[in-house]
């Protein structure tokens, strides 16, 4: 509302600024005319003349000149006699009154947004809660540290953050920064790496191989860096050398390590063997992996149950698991393969054949 | 509530501005001084509106409310509060509210003291003038506007193009600005002059101070962009001829031809239809330079965004403006009266080979900066005219007009004595004749013509300190007496004598520059030093800095002459996070008018770094020359003859000298 009142001020200031000369009855003002420029000059030819600066017969001549111009101008003003023309007075008054606001109404109206409030920076930092949306926060967090860039502990908490929104070249940042104000770990370097390969979309790049070396060179345990070199080591084509990090690192894991089954799955990609069960945990730690890892625990989960259907075929609903992960991974022919198999392991059973093929019918391999 | 009302107050501004020109124009034709009184009140209170509505945005950037579309896209919160300030009219809707805003300016001061006009005399140049202010509210309305809002703000700003967080941003477009958009005057001046049919020595009068205000700023303003240019972009470079550059210089070089043709129409009522061709050519050509650097046709740092739309709405008030006041000229300047009768060899005729020279030169620099875009347009063919074009064409044209420049202000009016003016310039001839034997001997390499432009720099100057040294009287004249005659000439004539000498000193900086500048590029570590011009230069150390909203990699140069330090030098390369860019922040150290330049390139894996040093002699020479024809220019203003209303002085009766 104090908005429209404002506008409603401002538009009968800018009527009154008409209006007002208007009023004004044609009272004699102050105005130039030529006839005071030309005395202005002859005024001056006798200063010049006075001062020495120009010799008495050009004062002469140009004062002839002036006096001319001057006589000419005064002749011609005194022609011209003011008017006052009430009609056209009130038109222009109208003009203002009614003209002034509507066209000012007729363009604001569809540019303007009347509604919305100004958001000026302090009111926004005054409002939490509001709009606190992980990016915004993010922001807030990396404002803080372009204003106190040595504040380790924010780079630490930033970097993950950025890391698992996918900012790989920012978290890439963080982690150096993280590096540079909280000191030397191997954890931080690994990370480092970790970040590094993610931007590289899943390659270890030599520049992310050198810092999980030196997490290695920190701490010879370190399960991240032991894990990306294996990796570094299977994408040089080194598969034995992979084989062997990876085994290492198992040897030495604990039990209970989430990681577990990701080096294991690793393992048998590049040198074949067994695979135990998943665990529940493997499972909820495979949320918070990157992309390309899933990618490849759902490949070794996949294979792992093939290998048991293939053992105990009676299992209706793990062939039909099986076919949808095919399916889902984009392989036809592997899931035509899988529904032909889980007939044949099924055949003997005709209450399970007939779930088999309903199943089969809903994933669209029905027939 | 401030965006909305501040684009409020741009309508309001955009409806007084249609009233004010209308209205007064009727009021003129009645003669009735009520309705030509109108566009006094509405152009002060158009002032008011786009003031506040300029307020307004500068607020806005202030406080970072990126609800507005122009704050996000050219603002960051972490930004230093001088360039939120600047950063207003580093984009380009601000910079369009910038020169609307001047314009209403120009047209506040006309109406607040144009009391030494007559009524129906600035009824229609303030008519005229609200008609250009109208055409550009609409434009800025429609096609850029800066009040434009985001319902769902984003929590930070894109920030500002880097190149532009600068120190000169905040001094160079607003200069810039008031020169163009002030012989935005003049030219309403000459339509208003044509529309009444009365042109005369008064009118002459009456325009002067505001094109030597608008001459004054424009000079500067080119002056300072040039300087920006130099330190900021990293090569060492001050003028590149660039299409942009050019649109500035040439309503500078028409400019100063109306500033020189005014004179003779006000002393002498002669080239009545001259002058008043050049008012309309001089805005023409800002408008012109508006339109190249806005619409996108040219795309450098200049050209902040490109959108068709915005092209053709400024082509379509650019042909409106130029065939309308230009269709008006031609119908009405036959009717002209023909004014006073001089000699070829006159004060009158030095004058008009002036505005020849001068004219002719800004021809050239229009085809220059138009041929190749015709020629990429029509023939999609690239090309670029550059400095080998100038220097073969501009360069003759501007040495011919310097050899000039001392004879002008020494002839008289109507019947020069030229032989006269030769020998009393002899001193000045000779005084360029030893500047060139003496730079001659000392000099090694470059060009040979270098030496001659230096002497008649030296030449320029000599004869302007001739021309004071003659209207004193010094040498000839007890001293008491050469005192009292140098404070009764009038300001204009130092004026004279400061712009004349400015352009020598231009001159003698820009030859020195080109010719002995020297360049040192290499890749230095730790502890390398390079020697450059008898200076060495040691690579101290690299060290990183965080600044408000931007990292930095400053490099330590100690300078050193014959094992002295002198200074130490700290050029840096800003990266800025938000836009992903980086500048080059130059480091310069100043000895007299020379400049040693060092800035950064690239550093590489092994700790070394690119390093570009200059040694660029007599270099500052180059913006003093415009510095003092400005200063020239302000002393001429402030002459008796053009301030407004000033109390006739009242002067004792003074002894009278022998004249010559």
């Amino acid at each position: 509302m104090t908005l429209w009142f404002v506008f409603a001020l401002m538009t009968v200031a800018a009527i009154f600024a008409v209006l007002l000369p208007l009023g004004r009855n044609g009272r004699a003002q102050a105005q130039g005319s030529e006839v005071a420029v030309y005395k202005d000059q002859l005024a001056e030819v006798d200063r010049d003349l006075a001062a020495g600066l120009i010799p008495a017969p050009d004062a002469e001549a140009a004062r002839v000149e002036i006096s001319r111009r001057l006589l000419a101008a005064a002749a011609s003003e005194a022609a011209l006699a003011p008017t006052s023309n009430l009609k056209w007075r009130r038109a222009a008054a109208v003009l203002a009154l009614a003209g002034l606001p509507l066209v000012a109404i007729a363009i604001y109206m569809p540019l303007g947004s009347p509604k919305l409030q100004d958001f000026p920076l302090a009111q926004r930092e005054r409002a939490p809660g509001k709009a606190q949306s992980l990016e915004n926060l993010v922001e807030q967090v990396q404002q803080h540290l372009e204003k106190n860039p040595t504040d380790g502990r924010g780079w630490n908490v930033l970097a993950p953050v950025l890391q698992r929104l996918g900012r790989f070249d920012d978290a890439v940042r963080a982690y150096r920064n993280s590096l540079t104000y909280n000191g030397e770990s191997a954890e931080r370097r690994a990370d480092l790496g970790e970040a590094l390969s993610a931007a590289a979309g899943g390659v270890v790049t030599a520049e992310a191989k050198t810092e999980f070396e030196r997490a290695h060179a920190l701490d010879a345990d370190d399960p991240k860096a032991n894990y990306f070199l294996g990796l570094a080591a299977e994408q040089d084509g080194r598969k034995d050398d992979a084989a062997n990090i990876w085994r290492a690192l198992l040897a030495k894991a604990p039990a209970d390590a989430p990681w577990r089954t990701l080096v294991q799955t690793s393992l048998v990609r590049v040198a074949g063997g067994t695979m135990p069960a998943l665990s529940d945990e493997t499972i909820a730690a495979s949320k918070d992996m990157a992309e390309g890892d899933r990618n490849a625990m759902v490949r070794g989960m996949v294979d792992r149950l093939a290998t048991r259907l293939k053992q105990n075929g009676d299992d209706v609903d793990g062939w039909l698991r099986l076919v949808r992960a095919y399916l889902v991974m984009g392989d036809r022919d592997k899931a035509a393969g899988a529904s032909a198999d889980a007939r044949q392991a099924v055949a003997s059973d005709a209450e399970r054949l007939r779930q088999l093929n309903e199943g089969l019918k809903t994933l669209g391999l029905g027939g | 509530m401030i965006a909305e009302s501040g684009h409020y107050a741009l309508v309001l501004a955009l409806g007084l501005a249609l009233i004010q020109s209308i209205v007064p124009l009727i009021g003129a034709r009645l003669r009735d001084a009520a309705l030509m009184n109108v566009a006094r009140s509405t152009a002060l209170a158009q002032l008011l509106f786009v003031g506040a509505s300029f307020v307004a945005l500068v607020m806005l950037h202030v406080n970072s409310d990126f609800s507005v579309a122009n704050v996000y896209e050219n603002s960051h919160s972490m930004k230093p509060l001088l360039y939120k300030i600047t950063g207003v009219w580093g984009n380009h809707e601000g910079s369009m509210l910038l020169w609307v805003s001047i314009l209403a300016l120009f047209g506040g001061l006309v109406a607040a003291f144009g009391n030494n006009l007559p009524l129906s005399l600035r009824a229609h140049v303030l008519a005229v003038q609200a008609w250009v202010a109208s055409a550009f509210y609409l434009f800025i309305l429609v096609t850029s506007n800066p009040f434009l809002r985001i319902a769902n703000p984003p929590i930070e700003g894109r920030d500002l193009n880097p190149v532009l967080q600068d120190i000169g941003l905040a001094v160079h477009p607003p200069m810039l600005y008031l020169g163009y958009v002030g012989f935005s005057i003049s030219f309403s001046f000459a339509i208003a002059a044509l529309m009444e049919g009365r042109i005369d020595a008064a009118w002459a009068r009456w325009v002067r101070p505001w094109t030597l205000v608008a001459w004054i700023f424009l000079t500067l303003g080119i002056a300072m962009g040039s300087y920006w240019a130099y330190y900021e972009l990293g090569w060492g470079g001050w003028w590149f001829w660039d299409p942009v550059e050019n649109a500035s210089l040439m309503p500078w070089l028409s400019g100063t031809a109306l500033l020189h043709s005014a004179l003779v129409m006000e002393k002498r009522n002669a080239l009545k239809v001259w002058t008043i061709l050049l008012s309309i050519l001089t805005f023409s050509l800002s408008l012109l330079g508006t339109f190249l650097v806005r619409s996108g046709v040219i795309t450098s740092v200049h050209a902040f965004a490109t959108d068709p739309t915005r092209g053709v709405f400024i082509l379509l008030i650019l042909c409106l403006f130029i065939g309308g006041s230009l269709s008006l000229f031609a119908g009405r300047a036959t009717s002209l009266k023909q004014g006073g009768l001089f000699a070829p060899i006159s004060r009158e005729g030095a004058l008009v080979l002036n505005n020849l020279l001068l004219t002719v030169a800004c021809a050239v620099v229009l085809f220059g900066t138009l041929y190749p875009l015709a020629m990429e347009m029509l023939a999609d063919f690239k090309m670029s005219v550059g400095a080998p074009f100038y220097n073969l064409t501009f360069a003759p044209l501007f040495v011919l007009l310097l050899l000039a420049v001392p004879f002008g202000p020494m002839l008289a009016w109507k019947r020069g004595d030229l032989l006269g003016v030769t020998q009393r310039l002899l001193a000045a001839g000779v005084t360029g004749l030893v500047a060139v034997a003496i730079v001659w001997g000392w000099a090694r390499g470059g060009s040979a013509l270098a030496p001659l432009a230096i002497g008649l720099g030296v030449f320029v100057i000599a004869g302007a300190v001739t021309d004071i040294v003659e209207r004193t009287g010094l040498v000839r004249l007890p001293f008491a007496t050469v005192l009292h005659r140098a404070r009764g000439l009038p300001r204009s004539a130092w004026g004279t004598a400061f712009a004349h000498a400015g352009l020598g000193v231009a001159l003698i900086g820009i030859v020195c520059e080109t010719t002995w500048n020297s360049e040192h590029i290499a890749t230095m570590k730790q502890n390398d030093v390079a020697q450059i011009a008898g200076f060495d230069v040691k690579l101290d150390g690299l060290l990183q800095r965080q600044g408000p909203n931007f990292r930095e990699m400053i490099a330590q140069f100690n300078v050193s002459r014959d094992g002295e330090t002198l200074s130490v030098m700290t050029p840096s390369k800003r990266s800025f996070t938000t836009r992903g860019s980086s500048t080059t922040e130059a480091a310069l150290l100043t000895r007299g008018a020379s400049q040693l330049y060092i800035s950064l390139g690239d550093a590489n894996a092994e700790g070394a770094i690119a390093v570009r040093i200059y040694y660029k002699p007599m270099v500052l020479m180059i913006w003093w020359g415009p510095v003092l024809m400005a200063f020239g220019g302000v002393l001429s203003l402030s002459d008796r003859r053009l301030r407004v209303g000033a109390p006739k002085p009242a002067r004792a009766k003074q002894r009278l000298q022998p004249a010559e």
